[in-house]
């Protein structure tokens, strides 16, 4: 029942996100300082993991191409699909879930905790609006990160394909260039548009709502994070199922 | 004036508040006592609109809360200011800026105005040289002087402190107090303080609400305190030797 009560109190809050707007030039200022610490704080990350997964998946596909008939270009290709279908969308939404996710509930969950969010509403201000759409804005751009992270990995995968001496440049190059489906690159950013919306949805739930002092806004994070993932990956199951059979 | 009317609230099926009935006067300083858990700042946050109520009503200047609509409670909350318990302030912000925040997000002033307005308040609650520093900078009682600032930029008509003194030192806590009292004198604010500081009872009580289990034990004012037989008040007031002290004094001298 709780679990319920959650599901219509998530439904709640956003429709109250888009009611009663709140000043724009305010708003402006904080949507800025959101892309600030949600997207341009998380290209670091993001661009440090998505290389050096990409190297791995290169390396790992070469180690197995153990048969002399299979050309050296399917370390490139292999590489390609494994990046943009599922390693830069689903897996880096996942470790997002983590940095951002945390970042939203324990912000949020501390701004409960310390009466912030009651100051706010006392002053008679839509703090859906005011606190959770900004991060939805800002959420906007994270097909940008997730587009680096795409070229990153590929590139990681080159890198590690030519410096490894598992194959040649052009071989890679081919492969990554062999059977290309513009498709399953709308598809990959497709559901990255949903992964975004959870992103910024969910752990801003579990921030919102939080009851409690210190201790919960810990517990909180943790709960988000798992939320969140497990949301991510019902998603992504439910629209490879829906966009790619 | 805000009328409380035979109020009650309950979370869970536990009765927090029941049939709470009274008035806090334009003006003067009203302040709501009771040991921890007894409901004070359940029926502040219901006072606030913050919770909803199960029964009875609440009437601002014969406004009634509960039947006001969303566009009518948004214009009540503009006539309401709070200073919180821990002060509340927005940690990215400068104490000019949290002075600043309820002008910018509810008024059409310019910049300049604004600036000069809360530089005004600044003045008023005495706080020097603290414009361009963020709420962890300076000292607990420097942030509730910004969260009073906070409360009072809008002129509100009704200004609501939760235990403004916790944590605060002695000679702050007066210091405190005394502000709270000036300013509502000053603009002739309805102000109501939820609190457990006995000094503040004896300091600034121009009328006091004693709830005990949910339920209004007693009231009157801080002189009248002296003078009851209630015995829940007197365990609660006189459970310090300083204070019994202080009442013997006062009934010697009467």
């Amino acid at each position: 029942m709780l679990i319920l009560q959650d599901i219509g109190a998530y439904f709640i809050m956003l429709s109250k996100i888009f009611k009663r707007f709140n000043r724009w030039s305010v708003m402006k200022e904080l949507i800025i300082r959101e892309i600030d610490s949600l997207i341009v704080g998380s290209i670091g990350i993001v661009s440090f993991i998505s290389f050096f997964v990409g190297g791995v998946v290169a390396i790992q596909t070469a180690l197995n191409l153990s048969n002399p008939f299979l050309p050296k270009n399917l370390i490139g290709f292999a590489t390609r699909q494994s990046v943009i279908l599922e390693f830069a969308p689903t897996f880096i939404s996942v470790i997002m879930a983590g940095k951002v996710g945390s970042f939203i509930t324990s912000s949020l969950g501390t701004m409960r905790v310390t009466e912030q969010i009651d100051a706010l509403q006392v002053m008679g201000i839509n703090t859906y609006n005011y606190l959770i759409f900004p991060k939805i804005v800002a959420m906007l751009f994270y097909p940008f990160v997730i587009t680096i992270s795409m070229f990153l990995g590929i590139f990681g995968g080159y890198i590690a394909s030519i410096y490894g001496g598992f194959c040649s440049s052009a071989d890679f190059i081919e492969g990554i260039q062999l059977e290309f489906i513009p498709y399953h690159v709308r598809y990959a950013f497709f559901k990255t548009g949903f992964f975004a919306f959870i992103l910024a949805t969910v752990p801003s739930f579990h921030g919102y709502f939080l009851k409690g002092g210190a201790l919960e806004v810990g517990k909180a994070s943790t709960t988000s994070f798992v939320w969140t993932s497990v949301l991510i990956i019902v998603t992504n199951y439910i629209i490879t199922q829906l966009l790619l059979t | 004036m805000i009328v409380v009317e035979k109020l009650s609230k309950s979370f869970n099926g536990t009765n927090v508040l029941t049939d709470i009935s009274t008035q806090f006067e334009k003006g003067k300083t009203n302040l709501i006592i009771g040991q921890s858990g007894s409901g004070k700042t359940v029926l502040l946050k219901c006072i606030l609109g913050l919770y909803g109520t199960d029964r009875g009503n609440i009437y601002f200047e014969e406004r009634s809360l509960q039947n006001m609509d969303t566009k009518e409670r948004s214009i009540l909350r503009q006539e309401m200011g709070m200073v919180f318990q821990g002060s509340a302030l927005f940690d990215s912000m400068t104490v000019e800026e949290n002075i600043m925040f309820p002008m910018r997000m509810l008024t059409q002033k310019k910049q300049e105005e604004m600036v000069s307005r809360a530089n005004e308040v600044i003045n008023r609650v005495n706080l020097i040289n603290a414009n361009k520093k963020l709420p962890s900078e300076i000292s607990g009682g420097m942030q509730k002087r910004v969260a009073i600032a906070r409360a009072v930029v809008m002129n509100p008509k009704y200004l609501f402190c939760d235990e403004p003194n916790s944590g605060l030192d002695p000679k702050t806590s007066i210091l405190i107090d005394n502000l709270i009292q000036e300013i509502t004198k000053e603009y002739q604010i309805t102000t109501v303080i939820n609190t457990h500081d006995m000094n503040s009872v004896m300091e600034i009580g121009e009328k006091v609400l004693f709830l005990e289990n949910g339920q209004k034990g007693w009231e009157g004012s801080n002189q009248e305190v002296f003078k009851t037989e209630n015995q829940s008040v007197g365990n609660f007031i006189y459970s310090s030797n300083l204070f019994k002290k202080v009442r013997e004094v006062y009934q010697k001298e009467n």
